[in-house]
């Protein structure tokens, strides 16, 4: 029992090391994609090709003052930063990172909490994580940051029902909401994938997914052509930093769950093994995330409710509806 | 990139082309077949090739438009008003200027102040000479009104400065004697034009 204790700890710590320290490189890595696509260079002069970058942009982060703008709960928007950035890495706990290895004679399972519900758990989580913008919003004594927090809220209502019907079918398929035994169910190569039987359910996942973490197509809390910074306006320092770590958290977990739902996990792929192939899954979704913000551009506020109320959830209904008939025939 | 590429001022010769935008669906049954029409289609995937397409140029085939600037520069016009240039004779190394107050005169922001005098061969020679770059307005009228091409603009357009009027001197505008060879025949702003001689006219007597 010990053991296990110590386990998870080392564990819990080594994610969130890992995964904030990528998703400090992940600004970077964003950075370069997008001036490449823009043909440009991107950031050069830090370092070689631009890598101490997220250095300098740490060390300003952190020296910068810590403002909290008169009339503004203090309280409240002192914490909702920390909502954000501690839900995206609770999220992390539930889902396996990589397949079990042997190290020093011992048996790791990359996976801080094996649970039962562990979609719900991470879903659940993520959504939580939206608190931290509303609460900023609301908190700061900001119109564009109260903008900010309305426009949260109509995103969160609208994804949220799509997420959750868009990835009932696969578990209708499954009949488990355990994020390994879905990995175990698609264990016989590209052909088992999850993909195939389901490809409403991936497109609308991701849609969902793009809006659960604020990418570019529904970028609407923070949009900067329209609500100056949205939640963010007042926010400066480590604060500001906490938002945006919490953002990068989120866009790996959301490629996490897509590649272990849909796309075969982290079984071998071919001669690929394992661990490389969900690595190979999860990069190619953030580049997706990247991709698609170069390339698209974002829309309104309108045009998101009209999507996921009338399109998205429809379609989702659909879909589940059609699992079940096919299922019970 | 070459300097043709910025010389090309000929607007509306370029490939300009125009979409064939279909009009827009007033009905709802126009507006769903619309949506449903684009979504099969997958035009949102059009999107994400154009930039895929110049990720690949930009990184495999040299085609990065970034220029690092104080490293790199791009070339300049050749009549392009940057600061000035005070040349000197090829042949003497005598400085061009003979004096005449015409650059004084015709300046417009008053920024060129000249005193003359005569030497021992009773020439006029420049005693003194100042412009305050602080007011210049670079027109070029001073380099246009020259008689002997002694005053031009160079190319030198780096010129932040920590005052506001900063002073130029003769000297400091005059080509180095010991760079003397290198003073090219200055095509830019203030010379004759290549075709001058057949633009020359006879004064009409009706003047």
């Amino acid at each position: 029992m010990d053991g296990y204790i110590i386990g998870t700890i080392i564990k819990a710590v080594l994610v969130l090391a890992i995964i904030s320290a990528l998703a400090g490189f992940g600004t970077y890595i964003e950075r370069k994609v997008l001036a490449f696509m823009q043909r440009r260079l991107g950031p050069m002069h830090v370092g070689p090709y631009g890598l101490l970058q997220i250095l300098a942009d740490g060390i300003k982060l952190f020296t910068k003052e810590d403002f909290i703008p008169s009339g503004a709960n203090r309280l409240i928007f002192m914490i909702a930063p920390a909502i954000t950035a501690m839900t995206a890495f609770i999220a992390l706990a539930a889902v396996p990172l990589l397949p079990e290895f042997t190290l020093f004679g011992v048996t790791v399972r990359p996976i801080i909490a094996d649970i039962n519900v562990g979609i719900l758990f991470v879903l659940g989580m993520m959504a939580a994580g939206l608190y931290g913008p509303l609460l900023a919003g609301l908190a700061q004594n900001n119109k564009w940051g109260l903008l900010g927090a309305a426009r949260t809220a109509v995103q969160f209502l609208s994804y949220e029902v799509v997420t959750g019907l868009s990835i009932l079918a696969p578990i209708m398929i499954v009949g488990s909401l355990s994020l390994i035994d879905f990995n175990n169910y698609q264990a016989g190569g590209i052909g088992e994938w999850l993909i195939w039987k389901q490809p409403l359910a991936f497109v609308l996942f991701l849609i969902a997914g793009f809006a659960e973490t604020n990418r570019t197509p529904f970028d609407l809390l923070e949009h900067e052509a329209e609500v100056v910074s949205g939640y963010a306006t007042e926010y400066s320092g480590m604060r500001w930093g906490m938002f945006f770590i919490g953002e990068y958290a989120n866009m790996i977990t959301i490629g996490f769950l897509a590649s272990l739902i849909f796309l075969g996990g982290f079984n071998p792929w071919g001669f690929i093994p394992g661990g490389l192939a969900i690595i190979l899954k999860v990069s190619f979704f953030f580049f997706l995330m990247l991709w698609v913000r170069a390339s698209w551009p974002h829309i309104r506020p309108d045009q998101l409710m009209w999507l996921c109320w009338k399109v998205l959830m429809p379609l989702a209904v659909i879909n589940v509806t059609l699992t079940g008939l096919v299922m019970m025939f | 990139m070459s300097l043709e590429q910025f010389k090309n001022r000929n607007v509306g010769t370029q490939e300009y082309r125009m979409l064939d935008l279909e009009p827009t669906p007033e009905t709802g049954w126009g507006r769903f077949k619309r949506v449903v029409r684009r979504s099969v289609k997958l035009e949102l995937f059009t999107g994400l090739k154009v930039t895929f397409r110049e990720m690949i140029k930009a990184l495999f085939m040299g085609e990065m438009h970034t220029t690092k600037y104080p490293f790199e520069k791009l070339p300049i016009a050749p009549r392009y008003r940057a600061i000035h240039e005070m040349k000197r004779l090829l042949e003497s190394g005598h400085y061009r200027c003979i004096g005449c107050g015409l650059c004084e005169k015709i300046c417009i922001s008053d920024c060129i102040r000249m005193d003359t005098r005569y030497d021992e061969n009773q020439r006029k020679e420049v005693s003194e000479y100042t412009i305050n770059f602080g007011r210049c307005i670079f027109c070029g009228y001073c380099a246009e009104v020259c008689p002997e091409l002694a005053i031009v603009h160079g190319g030198r357009y780096e010129n932040a400065s920590e005052q506001r009027a900063s002073y130029a001197l003769f000297e400091d505008m005059l080509t180095p004697l010991d760079q003397l060879a290198q003073q090219k025949e200055y095509p830019g702003f203030g010379a004759v034009s290549p075709d001058a001689d057949e633009k020359i006219k006879k004064t009409p007597l009706a003047y």
